[in-house]
């Protein structure tokens, strides 16, 4: 795990002691299902929920610390909406300090994530959760910009450092 | 929501028709470029393959080409030369590539290289014989064709402080416009007095990335596009050119394209899946001007809609392409 990073001084751990979400047994019961889930290659239902959606996203993991998104409370399922009828999904993402140059990384991370599991129809929004970075509107700007996204896609250097982030067992 | 399977409006006199559906692209597909003389139309995208669609019998259309010896990376833009002897491509590679037929199949004659890096536009003058491209390097470079196969850089444009969109030329004059991720349009034109190109003025008002722009066949009216859900017509009054109206309310997600055939009719291509066309009423007691909701389908492709073109000698026919894979050939009568 310690090669993991895009090999910038960014990578150097901004924060070293991140405040880790203590877990419940709930989220333990949780887990052991989206693993089952993952075994299948793909979520078992067609409906989506904020539940199922969260559990795509929250083994992501942070590109400073070897902790995921969920550790972290970078992402929480109740800061994920999804509305299925309407193919409406909206996370907010908390990065861990409110200079964060990972945010892009991470939000990112998140948005291929959902790009590679999720079904096409739906319309996907990343944003910094509201007062979390003081780039907010620049980050959130970026990472709705589609073909800014597509081109980062492209790169094969960008696109290794975000495999790195999303976990095996949660890849589409 | 009314009629979205359909897509019809109640009591329009309009109808708006998918007549084919194509899907021989993989992945999504960015732009489609109508011929001049209108028989042919040309596609492109993630695939990094260029496809030229032919008519082969009334409302059928057929890729009889496909280009991919251009591009390393995804074409963004395709766009024909006024004259039709031409094909320009921009991709995320940093190039530009012009195509040519004058072996008997259509080839890649000429790269313009010079962007640091992805080039999202490409754009010929009404003469044939200067280009503009545009990149996220946030530039704006016009190329002039000093011979046969050879292009000349002639300008560098460093007015947008954010990555340009698109470029897009006046029907009958040498004036320039592009549009940018730094919210504006900008126009150029060659200056006499300073002998080089300079950014004449600098358009306000939307409030985030211009997506494209194109100007209508008379070349009074420019139309903008943007992620701020709206439309914006900007008219000449008093050699300034000023916004005329906003078209809002109408829009779910960004409008990634527009396209005026003409008629005076505006299609927009919007993030929403939605194809919709508009058309302008005047007020004869104010002499204001508005735009009226015409025809829409809202599930016009099941993912964004990238691009939108009328066919520019029949202007009830258009395409649409969209992430989805595929384009459509619409009907609007």
């Amino acid at each position: 795990m310690t090669s993991r990073g895009c090999g910038t001084e960014h990578c150097c751990q901004q924060n070293p002691n991140p405040v880790i979400k203590e877990k419940t047994e709930l989220n333990v019961e949780d887990k052991c299902i989206s693993e089952d889930k993952s075994s299948q290659g793909e979520p078992l239902t067609d409906v989506f929920n904020n539940k199922i959606v969260f559990d795509l996203i929250r083994n992501i993991v942070d590109p400073e610390h070897p902790l995921t998104l969920e550790d972290l409370k970078v992402v929480q399922e109740d800061l994920v909406d999804v509305s299925d009828e309407n193919n409406y999904v909206k996370i907010c993402f908390s990065p861990t300090i409110p200079y964060c140059s990972m945010a892009t990384l991470i939000g990112l991370s998140i948005r291929v994530q959902l790009l590679r599991s999720l079904p096409p129809r739906f319309k996907v929004t990343v944003e910094v959760t509201p007062g979390t970075h003081t780039a907010e509107s620049a980050i959130n700007k970026q990472l709705a910009d589609k073909e800014r996204v597509a081109a980062a896609l492209e790169n094969t250097h960008l696109i290794s450092v975000i495999n790195e982030c999303i976990p095996a067992r949660s890849k589409g | 929501m009314p009629d979205i399977i359909t897509g019809e409006m109640s009591g329009s006199e309009f109808k708006l028709e998918a007549i084919q559906t194509l899907n021989q692209h993989t992945g999504r597909v960015w732009h489609v470029s109508w011929h001049p003389e209108g028989k042919m139309f040309a596609s492109c995208g993630e695939d990094r393959a260029i496809r030229l669609w032919s008519m082969e019998s009334k409302n059928q259309w057929v890729n009889k080409v496909v280009l991919t010896e251009g591009h390393k990376r995804t074409i963004r833009q395709v766009t024909w030369s006024p004259c039709g002897n031409f094909l320009a491509s921009a991709s995320f590679d940093g190039t530009t590539c012009i195509w040519d037929k004058k072996s008997g199949q259509f080839e890649c004659n000429a790269t313009l290289e010079g962007h640091e890096n992805e080039v999202k536009s490409v754009s010929w003058a009404p003469n044939g014989k200067l280009l503009a491209t545009c990149s996220r390097d946030k530039s704006v470079w016009i190329w002039e064709l000093v011979d046969d196969e050879e292009y000349d850089c002639a300008a560098v444009l460093n007015a947008h402080s954010q990555d340009v969109k698109k470029v897009a030329w006046h029907p009958n004059s040498e004036l320039l416009a592009s549009c940018s991720y730094d919210n504006t349009v900008k126009l150029f034109q060659d200056d006499p007095r300073e002998g080089d190109w300079t950014c004449q003025t600098s358009l306000e008002g939307h409030l985030s990335t211009v997506w494209s722009i194109q100007f209508d066949s008379t070349g009074e009216r420019l139309a903008s596009c943007s992620d701020d859900l709206t439309v914006k017509i900007w008219k000449q009054q008093e050699h300034e050119w000023k916004c005329a109206h906003t078209i809002e309310g109408f829009h779910n997600r960004t409008i990634y394209d527009l396209s005026w055939n003409s008629d005076g009719y505006l299609a927009t291509a919007c993030g929403d899946d939605g194809l919709r066309i508009f058309k302008e009423e005047a007020c004869i007691e104010t002499g204001s001007i508005s735009y009226k909701l015409v025809a829409e389908n809202r599930q016009a492709h099941t993912q964004d809609l990238n691009s939108v073109a009328w066919n520019p000698i029949d202007p009830q026919l258009l395409v649409t392409c969209s992430d989805d894979g595929e384009l459509k050939v619409w009907h609007f009568k």
